[in-house]
């Protein structure tokens, strides 16, 4: 094993200087044909002999105790084998990295669509119908006594807020200042595959196919719940459907097919409906967001404040942190920072695609757009003058930062005109026209990773980590470095991801999983090729690995006749050492969008829109491509259409599926013209890569927000931005 | 999903008869009621599985032209003399559903559709369409989609559908073959029920009815337009549709049908406004007329208001591009 702490920027910038060139080529995924063909076994497809099948059955009220169940009725069904409903089972979801099982009690319910129990019967049709049937008995706690909705909790501060200076004074004395309050509605994750297991119990040790993005911290989530040792646990997750943060820790669906493995003695399956997806799994938190942002006369920030109003369930320590690139993104000396939250009974509250920026970026951008209003100057002007020298509250320097170029440039693909904002200008039929721009900006996360590197004694290498691939393109990029770093042709890299007997990484979250389980590769490769010069007896910087070839100096040899049939091994520990807190380290973007808003029924819809991404170095352009892609298509349903509505009366979800759930569809998403400026970033990693996967959601709302102000002059400070909201001030057509 | 029987039956009349006396459910696409029946929302003893019958055919019927019941949603759509003599009803069902979907769904089983009320398919919720004398939970809960028209204190669900509301504009009879073996006529504006004290009713069939064909008049002059407004640009049903059939004489409206969707228990139509609005030159003072007309007994029920004004301005948005004039 090689380890190695990253303790300052690693200025060696290693992958330009070698001799593959495949880094960063926009690569197919190499697991692309088996997706698209179904060859790719996903979680709930492992066809295992004598499987049971198991659905969850969720609480119908808000807050109580289940007393009791009318098994008998149901166990008399065809097929019905058990009704369980154990103190192992877990109630809620566990949070992103938890590492321990999250709350237990089922049968203490605390939000409504809580699982409850399991149904297991012989056939998945059998075990539906039972589970819709059974009868539960409870204990109704009055409604009186339970806060449902986020006007019905006082919201207490979650951790220390950041006061800088004085605000109050700030706001008072500056030449231009806006004061707006904007509110976000509840989102859902909707990965495209439900959450789903197989678990097997060999009377040991638990097996479980499942659909999970942070498998290290899954075994331990798993154990803990299971009340077994981690090393009698073994997760796999070859293939994840979509995660986008739902998938961070265990659903109640892993335990409970666990649990009934263990009692019943044979494999169980379970599989959530979407519906169960919605109701029991992760929302993001609603949102009521204060932006007071304060000007001299030129549009300098003398007041920067931002104050989240968030909702969770008693007892969850995430609150979604709203105001996490208000910290560094922009200037202003006086400053208040704060995330307040508010304890209700609704399905738990966690990471949903950035959290913290999806909707924070959102509401500031907006806010920023009203701002320039204010002071009369291009919005992207405001935000140029407004880019800090160090970091305003931490005062540490930042690593590279490429939001001025991202503004730039997508400025210039777009054809941007910023010197005219006055709105509902242009009209074209029945439809107002109008553009917006916003910035992007997400923290960089890494995190400690090992993988594990073998090149063959017959010159192909594999590389293999409990690090998963969600969709993101894990199995693409972790190939390219391995094939970069050991000169190999792509093709001849094999990756093996999302099993825990493989060496542990971070796994998929917060867009850490590249750069870290990377470096890790990167790491494992290093030290293998220091094999390689041992022997070739050569120096180090001699060294020329291309082809499946070794060049040292007039020396050149294939790798089957360098490793004489042996193997060379190697695992990578790459561990954040003190880096961390040296430098602001974040991905900048910057989008620009047109909209065409209908004058008769408010209808919006998202004409174009380019988005520029600074990301350090690009592992893979295309797949890095295709996450800012999605993000900004997720962007437009953010704006536009996602909204859970709970129903006040005990906080059910009324739209847990995909027909009243508004995902956008194809038609609602343009061409998304996305592009990524040229960046290494040494603090960052060292691949000089930052993170990626949520950086194009980050903002994208609030640059179709203010699109949609300078196409009607309407303002909404409610998102998502429907017809209903749009039409009550829309002027006569 | 509760177990049913599952029947192919050897000829309609037979269906008839035995769902007549046994109960049960017709099914041809399933779009609709097979997920009702994953959530248990429907629980049919047995289906009659209808698909093998002979109903896919679109054929004249003396100047008209009678759509077979089990004719697919794009096949309808599609037909050249629908696109040529009856674009409304063309569009309106392209603005339904997806691609997928319209493929399987038919013509009968899409006049049957129920409604998409949050509360309806939650079986952990009372409601009086799914489970009679239990309570409207619409009623004082999230009521975003739902009727501003014709509601009772029982329910106060919309039809959700967009090809019956053009049906509705064009004034078709849906055809229907009874367990005693006789047919009935219904126009297709008395199909569909308002909720009233048994919302568990969406529309006149009786056991044993099975609707075999829906007949469209003689292809009416003028223009005809289908607008859907909707949250997303597909695959989602309408705040507010307005289906329109109408023909000018030189600067005045000689004849307009129009159809409301999403905004009843079923299409609405008003005879009213049609009277109104025939024989006057278009402006947008008579177009006001013709939405007070429609919204007279509009009610708000909590989030549904928005569609007082989006129905108002949908409509004008309608005649204006129908007629020409207005402004």
């Amino acid at each position: 094993m090689t380890t190695r702490s990253m303790d300052a920027p690693d200025t060696r910038n290693l992958l330009d200087h070698t001799a593959q060139g495949v880094i960063g080529k926009p690569l197919d995924r190499p697991d692309g044909p088996a997706k698209v063909t179904g060859r790719a076994t996903y979680a709930a497809e492992h066809d295992i002999p004598n499987c049971a099948e198991g659905v969850l059955v969720l609480a119908s009220i808000s807050k109580g105790e289940v007393l009791g169940f009318d098994e008998e009725e149901v166990l008399a069904l065809p097929g019905v084998i058990a009704v369980i409903s154990d103190e192992r089972m877990i109630a809620r979801s566990a949070q992103g990295g938890a590492n321990e099982a999250p709350v237990q009690k089922v049968r203490n319910v605390e939000y409504f669509g809580q699982p409850i129990a399991l149904v297991v019967a012989e056939t998945g049709p059998q075990a539906q119908h039972a589970a819709e049937r059974l009868k539960v008995r409870y204990r109704v706690e009055d409604r009186d006594n339970v806060a449902i909705n986020p006007d019905e909790a006082k919201a207490e501060p979650h951790k220390e807020p950041t006061i800088q200076g004085d605000i109050d004074h700030a706001m008072k004395e500056a030449a231009h200042a806006v004061d707006l309050t904007y509110t976000t509605q509840g989102q859902v994750s909707a990965a495209m595959e439900m959450h789903a297991s197989i678990a097997e119990w060999d009377g040991h040790t638990l097996t479980a196919h499942s659909s999970l993005q942070m498998l290290n911290y899954n075994i331990n989530e798993l154990a803990d719940a299971l009340d077994l040792e981690p090393e009698r646990v073994r997760l796999i997750s070859r293939y994840v459907g979509g995660g986008f943060g739902s998938k961070l820790g265990i659903a109640a669906e892993l335990v409970a097919a666990s649990v009934a493995a263990i009692e019943l003695g044979r494999p169980v399956r379970v599989v959530m409906t979407r519906r169960q997806v919605f109701e029991c799994v992760i929302r993001r938190s609603e949102t009521e967001q204060r932006l007071r942002l304060g000007t001299d006369a030129d549009g300098r920030l003398t007041a920067f404040g931002h104050e989240a109003r968030v909702s969770n369930l008693p007892g969850e320590k995430f609150a979604e942190p709203v105001t996490q690139a208000s910290k560094f993104l922009y200037a202003g000396h006086n400053r208040k920072l704060a995330i307040n939250l508010a304890r209700i009974h609704r399905v738990t509250a966690g990471s949903v695609r950035a959290p913290g920026e999806a909707v924070g970026m959102q509401a500031l951008e907006a806010a920023m757009d009203e701002l320039a209003n204010a002071v009369g100057i291009d919005p992207v002007e405001l935000r140029l003058r407004n880019i800090p020298e160090r970091h305003p509250t931490m005062d540490i320097p930042y690593s590279s930062r490429k939001l001025a170029e991202c503004l730039h440039v997508a400025a210039e693909r777009f054809g941007w005109d910023g010197s005219d904002r006055r709105p509902a200008q242009r009209r074209e039929g029945d439809w107002w026209i109008g553009t917006g721009m916003a910035s992007a900006a997400r923290v960089h996360n890494l995190a400690n990773a090992q993988a594990r590197v073998t090149l063959q004694a017959d010159g192909t290498a594999i590389v293999a980590s409990d690090m998963t691939d969600i969709g993101t393109g894990t199995y693409t990029v972790l190939r390219q470095i391995a094939a970069e770093m050991l000169g190999l042709d792509p093709e001849n890299v094999l990756v093996r991801l999302g099993d825990t007997d493989f060496p542990p990484g971070p796994g998929s979250g917060g867009s850490h999983g590249a750069a870290s389980t990377g470096s890790a590769v990167q790491l494992a490769c290093e030290t293998i090729r220091d094999r390689l010069v041992e022997r070739l007896g050569c120096k180090p910087d001699e060294l020329t690995l291309k082809d499946g070839f070794a060049t040292c100096g007039n020396r050149r040899a294939a790798y089957p006749d360098l490793l004489q049939g042996a193997d060379i091994e190697e695992i990578g520990k790459f561990e954040v050492g003190k880096i961390k807190g040296q430098y602001s380290t974040a991905m900048y973007g910057a989008f620009f969008t047109e909209v065409a808003v209908n004058a008769w029924s408010g209808e919006t819809r998202v004409r174009r829109m380019t988005g520029a991404f600074g990301i350090g170095r690009a592992l893979n352009e295309k797949t890095a491509l295709s996450q800012c892609i999605g993000g900004m298509a997720w962007g437009i349903g953010q704006a536009l259409t996602e909204q859970l509505m709970f129903d006040r009366r005990d906080g059910h979800i009324v739209n847990p599926d995909l027909a009243e759930y508004h995902v956008p569809v194809n038609l609602d998403v343009p061409d998304l013209d996305a592009v990524l400026v040229e960046e290494r970033d040494p603090a960052a990693s060292p691949l000089q890569a930052k993170g990626v996967g949520e950086l194009g959601i980050c903002g994208a709302g609030g640059a179709i927000c203010n699109a949609i102000y300078h196409a009607t002059g309407v303002r909404v400070r409610d998102f998502p931005i429907t017809p209903d909201k749009l039409i009550a001030q829309l002027p006569d057509v | 999903m509760k177990p049913f029987d599952y029947i192919r039956p050897e000829s309609l009349e037979y269906a008839a008869q035995q769902q007549q006396r046994d109960g049960g459910r017709f099914i041809a696409g399933g779009t609709n009621l097979l997920d009702l029946m994953k959530l248990e929302v429907e629980t049919p003893e047995r289906l009659f599985d209808l698909n093998r019958m002979p109903m896919a055919q679109i054929e004249p019927e003396g100047e008209g032209l009678r759509i077979g019941a089990l004719v697919s949603n794009n096949a309808c759509a599609a037909d050249p003399r629908v696109r040529r003599d009856y674009p409304v009803l063309s569009r309106a069902i392209l603005a339904g559903a997806t691609f997928q979907l319209r493929n399987r769904a038919t013509t009968a089983g899409n006049l049957c559709q129920r409604t998409r009320c949050y509360y309806f398919y939650n079986t952990a919720m009372p409601c009086n369409k799914r489970e009679p004398g239990t309570g409207c939970s619409a009623l004082n809960g999230i009521n975003r989609i739902h009727a501003i028209l014709g509601a009772s204190d029982q329910c106060i669900a919309t039809y959700p559908g967009d090809m019956a509301v053009a049906l509705y504009a064009l004034d078709a009879t849906v055809e229907i073959l009874q367990a005693s073996g006789g047919r009935r006529h219904v126009p297709v504006r008395d199909f569909h029920r308002l909720p009233g004290d048994e919302p568990e009713k969406d529309n006149v069939l009786e056991p044993g009815d099975v609707i075999t064909g829906v007949v469209l008049p003689p292809p009416p002059q003028g223009v005809q337009l289908y607008r859907k407004v909707r949250e997303r640009s597909s695959y989602a049903f309408a705040l507010v549709s307005v289906a329109a059939v109408v023909r000018m004489d030189g600067e005045r409206i000689a004849e307009a049908s129009l159809a409301f969707g999403a905004l009843a228990h079923k299409p609405w139509h008003d005879p009213r406004i049609e009277t109104l609005l025939a024989g006057e030159v278009p402006s947008d003072a008579v177009f006001d007329k013709a939405a007070d007309l429609l919204l007279e007994g509009a009610e708000d029920y909590g989030h549904n208001g928005y569609k007082i004004p989006l129905a108002r301005r949908t409509l004008k948005e309608v005649l204006r591009n129908a007629t020409g004039g207005g402004q």
